[in-house]
């Protein structure tokens, strides 16, 4: 497929939050404010890359010749568990500034969804290599863009007056709907209907 | 303990502890899947299954897996549990594993399931933590049928695949309740009347 295509298709047209509904627990715990969607998106985009990577070489140079596939599940889940530890200790002796900038978004990655559903994904789509990599480039790019996006318009939420049943999470999703509804817009852009 | 009690295990997980509607948590699945009532209680069905499994499990050998090392353990007894629905559906019910797609193995990481096992069988009982689960997903199916059944119903005009609308409405019916923002916008408005129903109860 076209690499292009891989990019923008996952990064507007099947945007993994507001399109797939991966990864909703950091879009909605986290973009309380601006600051922290910057921080969260950037965490995201790192680790995202490497689980792409970790995982398509652990799925197709281990997994599959030795016919373990049905082990996919347990394996990924704990190799990014044990990834982010890895990430998080290397980044706190090497790269201080790094670590002070992105170290309390790592072990929330974690249990993201949306890192373990790209590994999937990945695989489910039968991408090489380099059509892994842009599918999880693209996927963060969508991610942060949607994070951004809606912690600006949660800023503006707190200021305004709001029925006190739905303060908090209920207008917070209508808020979302809005988003979403925006992004459908993007539906079958380029021709893309991944 | 006395049975009015355990079955207080199983009946806070419909209501008073809901796991999507008062705890919100497991969203992503909630909605992904809930299309129509049949999708939406397919996965309900493979939840329950996993949960009901973990639960189980984790409570059996809660007294020989050491603290330090539990939430490993819990991720590969819930990962064994969801490769063996993510292969039942594939073998036995295709075209359903074809609408959750991805979501079967991203059980894995729902909340509902590992929540219920640190929080609950790693301190309880087989028989309390089997109505634990059973509770939970009880009160997960509960709000998998109701979002399932107001999109369908919205977006097709029919419940379970039988028209229930007039002829007028299905052939001009509100799409915008199978698009992804009719599903954020539906839970918004659900936490709202829960929220008000609630108000200084919960």
């Amino acid at each position: 497929m076209n690499p292009a295509k891989i990019l923008m298709g996952a990064f507007l047209v099947n945007n993994i939050i507001l399109m797939r509904f991966i990864g909703l627990c950091p879009f909605f715990g986290v973009s309380t404010s601006l600051e922290t969607s910057f921080g969260m998106s950037a965490a995201v985009l790192f680790v995202m890359m490497l689980a792409a990577w970790v995982s398509w070489l652990l799925y197709h140079l281990l997994l599959v010749p030795t016919g373990l596939v049905f082990l996919r599940t347990a394996v990924f889940i704990l190799v990014i568990a044990g990834l982010v530890q890895f990430v998080e200790m290397v980044l706190k002796k090497y790269m201080r500034g790094l670590y002070s900038a992105l170290g309390i978004y790592l072990p929330l990655i974690t249990t993201n969804c949306a890192i373990l559903g790209v590994t999937f994904l990945n695989i489910d789509y039968r991408f090489n290599l380099l059509q892994s990599t842009l599918f999880a480039v693209g996927t963060a790019l969508g991610f942060a863009l949607a994070i951004i996006l809606f912690a600006a318009i949660r800023e503006r939420l707190e200021d305004s007056p709001i029925s006190p049943s739905f303060k908090g999470y209920p207008i917070a999703f209508v808020g979302a709907s809005l988003v979403s509804l925006a992004f459908l817009g993007f539906t079958s852009l380029f021709g893309i209907s991944l | 303990m006395s049975a009015p009690s355990r079955w207080k295990y199983f009946a806070d997980g419909i209501i008073k502890e809901n796991p999507v509607l008062i705890l919100m948590i497991g969203l992503c699945p909630t909605l992904a899947t809930s299309v129509s009532a049949r999708d939406a209680l397919g996965m309900a069905a493979a939840v329950t299954f996993v949960l009901v499994g973990s639960n189980v499990v984790v409570s059996l050998i809660r007294k020989v897996v050491p603290g330090s090392v539990r939430i490993p353990i819990f991720i590969i007894i819930i990962s064994t549990f969801v490769t063996i629905i993510d292969y039942v559906l594939q073998a036995y019910q295709p075209a359903l594993y074809r609408v959750l797609g991805v979501f079967v193995p991203l059980i894995v990481v729902n909340c509902i399931i590992l929540g219920r096992a640190e929080a609950f069988a790693y301190g309880h009982g087989v028989f309390d933590s089997l109505l634990d689960a059973l509770g939970k997903s009880a009160g997960y199916a509960l709000v998998m049928l109701v979002m399932g059944s107001i999109r369908e119903i919205f977006a097709a005009g029919t419940w379970f695949g039988v028209a229930v609308t007039p002829a007028w409405f299905r052939s001009a019916p509100v799409l915008f309740m199978i698009f992804p923002p009719g599903a954020f916008f539906l839970i918004g408005i659900l936490k709202g009347i829960v929220n008000r129903l609630t108000a200084g109860k919960v």
